[in-house]
């Protein structure tokens, strides 16, 4: 069976109570995004600034007079998340190495949908990135626009039906594939990037503690189901995580200073086709496309064991 | 022609854009303009057109560039904070004179702003949101009819004189579905760019005696240049001091040139009226209403409608308001067409702002209270 690495150092009695995400937001019911915030804020702690571009998130988390947030927190334009970051983190270690404020290490992390880390501000993020800013970016990634409808975006997977890629007699929904920016975000040289779900809540949350204690900039991509925009029943969320896992289509691992390592010891990957049949959004598919999308998924899948197995790190090559 | 149609004016404009032979659509979701994206999304693949989804606002504007020079009518929409993104391009497309339209649906700012509501803010933006002298117009329909008719127009306007043309809707208008009866005059026609004449030697950027010069289109077969430098005749970049102002002044000078072609005004009740209303967009619906009631009440009240709103119709309204006891401008601003009026004017008759910035519609009672006022 799956083993979560790590488990010892995350058991749930040893997960902070305190909500710094806390209930009473508009998140659609099932919303997997609005649970992996609530666990990543957990394993944060409160000295955390958190920088949240345009996305659903910033709509339904503080609808006035009422906030979910228990963070310092800031709602910028759709772009913007990793470059006010950046912003935040120079000015606050200016401050500190001044002595204006107490001398105790703030974490600025920034968040964004996939429309907001893929798309429109990755330009700010691999900046962000490259200079090196002690900041720790979370992609929530729904594979979609889904604030303002479900659009598709570059990390809609292929053959997902959205509005700007409506499935029908002539289109089997998004016709390319999705965007690898784990991949491209560890192309930066940054020491940690690593990829989670919330259906994996203690891999996800010791992942994201990791993040906070390195010095430097990191990246989580963490998988964020939307019964909204999957057309998947919203008591499915957990499960529809799970597949995304199990079938190989979203693999969990982390890359230390050039290291791979998987995080969940998979023996044999179900079927794909486990894990779409229980979504809306892929219902158009034919037995064609899904064996297409077996291929891709296996051979992702042999690609990023093969770096598991061959990359070394960066001080195991300095020798 | 006659059937009567539901239509929301977001509808209304792709129907008119298709009408007018647009081919090529790239956009990026925004609210409210993402129904004219997902729209599009649906329609083009039907007519052998290209949609396209773009990575961010910059490179929507950039795609319908590219499109347009290869040869394709080509639209994008967007809103408020997409808009100011798009800026950079759109000032380039005034420079290069490439035919592009942007429908841009107003939402209230500035920032997001409030994202699902309404507000007539960037009036102002349409006409100096990029930087530096440019030709640009500005079209603002009021009804799902006019979007679809209006939308048609500017691709026209677009492709005969090579001017970045903004359709300007607000968040109202684009999300109100309503009856729709085409008449014979809502007709469309296709108006296609002016290319150079085979056998002669081609010069992108001539000085032409319309002031508009032919455009060739990708792979057409010509040698030339395109650049948001500014270019002599050739395409190529000038700083000679001589041409700069020769070639500047030409492409301003098509708005001056063309005025009367381009501007459209429409008007309810002016000739006889005591008070003038100035106004445009789903306000004008507003207003529209006021006319009608006041005049049952025994009121003589006119309404101006600039369809186009720049160039501004400073020369009908001038006329309009000449005699009039009062003009009042409504607005979903803080004060942006008021001030273009009282240019207009010239300071020959009063006239009364009407802002309204809590992001609700201006009222018909709104207006009418004020005018019970003035007379």
């Amino acid at each position: 069976m799956n083993t979560v690495k790590n488990f010892d150092l995350y058991a749930p009695r040893l997960v902070d109570k305190e909500e710094y995400f806390a209930a009473g937001h508009r998140a659609c019911s099932g919303c997997g995004e609005a649970l992996a915030i609530r666990l990543m804020c957990k394993a944060l702690g409160e000295d955390t600034v958190i920088v949240n571009a345009t996305g659903c998130m910033e709509v339904v988390s503080v609808m006035y007079p009422t906030t979910a947030w228990n963070l310092p927190w800031i709602h910028v334009a759709f772009p913007n998340a990793a470059s006010v970051g950046s912003g935040v983190e120079a000015a606050l270690k200016v401050l500190r190495r001044k002595g204006k404020i107490a001398d105790r290490r703030i974490k600025v992390v920034a968040i964004g949908g996939d429309g907001g880390t893929f798309d429109i501000g990755f330009q700010a993020l691999s900046g962000a990135m490259e200079r090196g800013h002690d900041l720790l970016y979370v992609c929530f990634d729904n594979e979609a626009y889904m604030n303002t409808g479900i659009q598709r975006s570059g990390a809609t997977p292929f053959g997902a039906s959205t509005t700007t890629n409506p499935a029908g007699a002539a289109s089997q929904g998004k016709n390319e594939w999705k965007k690898n920016i784990a991949e491209i975000i560890a192309a930066h040289n940054v020491p940690y990037v690593a990829t989670a779900c919330h259906s994996y809540p203690l891999d996800f949350m010791n992942k994201v503690k990791k993040a906070r204690e390195i010095e430097g900039p990191s990246y989580i991509h963490c998988l964020s189901v939307c019964p909204t925009g999957w057309r998947v029943p919203t008591e499915d969320c957990i499960k529809a995580g799970r597949l995304a896992v199990e079938t190989g289509v979203f693999p969990l691992y982390e890359i230390e200073e050039g290291k791979y390592t998987m995080s969940l010891a998979q023996e044999k990957l179900r079927p794909v086709e486990d894990y779409l049949k229980i979504q809306g959004r892929f219902r158009h598919l034919t037995p064609d496309h899904i064996g297409k999308i077996q291929k891709r998924v296996n051979l992702e899948y042999k690609k990023l064991l093969d770096k598991v197995e061959n990359l070394h790190s960066w001080s195991e090559l300095e020798g | 022609m006659n059937d009567a149609k539901l239509l929301a004016g977001s509808d209304a404009c792709v129907f008119g854009a298709l009408a007018a032979g647009v081919r090529f659509f790239a956009g990026y979701p925004i609210t409210p303009s993402s129904e004219i994206a997902n729209l599009f999304a649906r329609e083009l693949p039907k007519l052998g057109g290209k949609f396209m989804q773009m990575e961010d606002e910059i490179a929507s504007m950039g795609a319908v560039i590219g499109a347009s020079c290869a040869g394709l009518k080509a639209i994008t929409a967007t809103s408020g904070p997409g808009f100011s993104l798009k800026q950079e391009n759109i000032g380039f497309a005034a420079e290069a004179e490439i035919p592009c339209v942007i429908i841009n649906v107003m939402r209230y700012g500035p920032s997001t702003g409030l994202p699902t509501t309404s507000s007539q803010g960037d009036f102002m933006q349409t006409r100096w949101g990029t930087h530096g002298d440019h030709a640009i117009i500005v079209i603002a329909p009021y009804t799902a009819r006019e979007a679809y008719r209006e939308t048609g127009r500017a691709v026209n306007l677009s492709e005969r004189y090579r001017i970045p043309v903004i359709i300007l809707l607000d968040e109202i208008l684009s999300h109100l579905r309503e009856r729709v009866e085409f008449k014979e005059e809502d007709i469309v026609t296709v108006i296609d760019r002016k290319g150079p004449v085979p056998g002669t030697p081609y010069l992108p950027y001539e000085d032409t005696d319309d002031m508009i010069p032919p455009f060739a289109g990708f792979g057409d077969g010509y040698r030339y240049h395109i650049t948001g430098l500014i270019h002599d005749k050739t395409g190529f970049p000038t700083s000679d001091p001589g041409t700069i102002d020769r070639v500047m002044r030409r492409m301003n000078g098509k708005l001056d040139y063309y005025r009367d072609k381009i501007v459209r005004v429409k008007y309810v009740d002016v000739d006889n009226a005591d008070v003038l209303i100035v106004a445009f967009g789903s306000v004008a619906r507003s207003a529209e209403e006021v006319v009608r009631s006041m005049k049952k009440a025994g009121k003589r009240v006119g309404l101006l409608r600039p369809v186009t709103l720049w160039p501004f119709p400073d020369r009908e309204i001038r006329e309009a308001a000449a005699g009039k006891r009062a003009v009042i401008v409504p607005e979903m601003n803080l004060g942006q067409m008021v001030r273009e009026v009282e240019r207009a004017v010239a300071g020959t008759v009063p006239i009364h702002p009407l802002n309204r910035i809590d992001g609700g519609l201006i009222t018909p009672h709104e207006i009418s209270d004020l005018i019970e006022e003035l007379l």
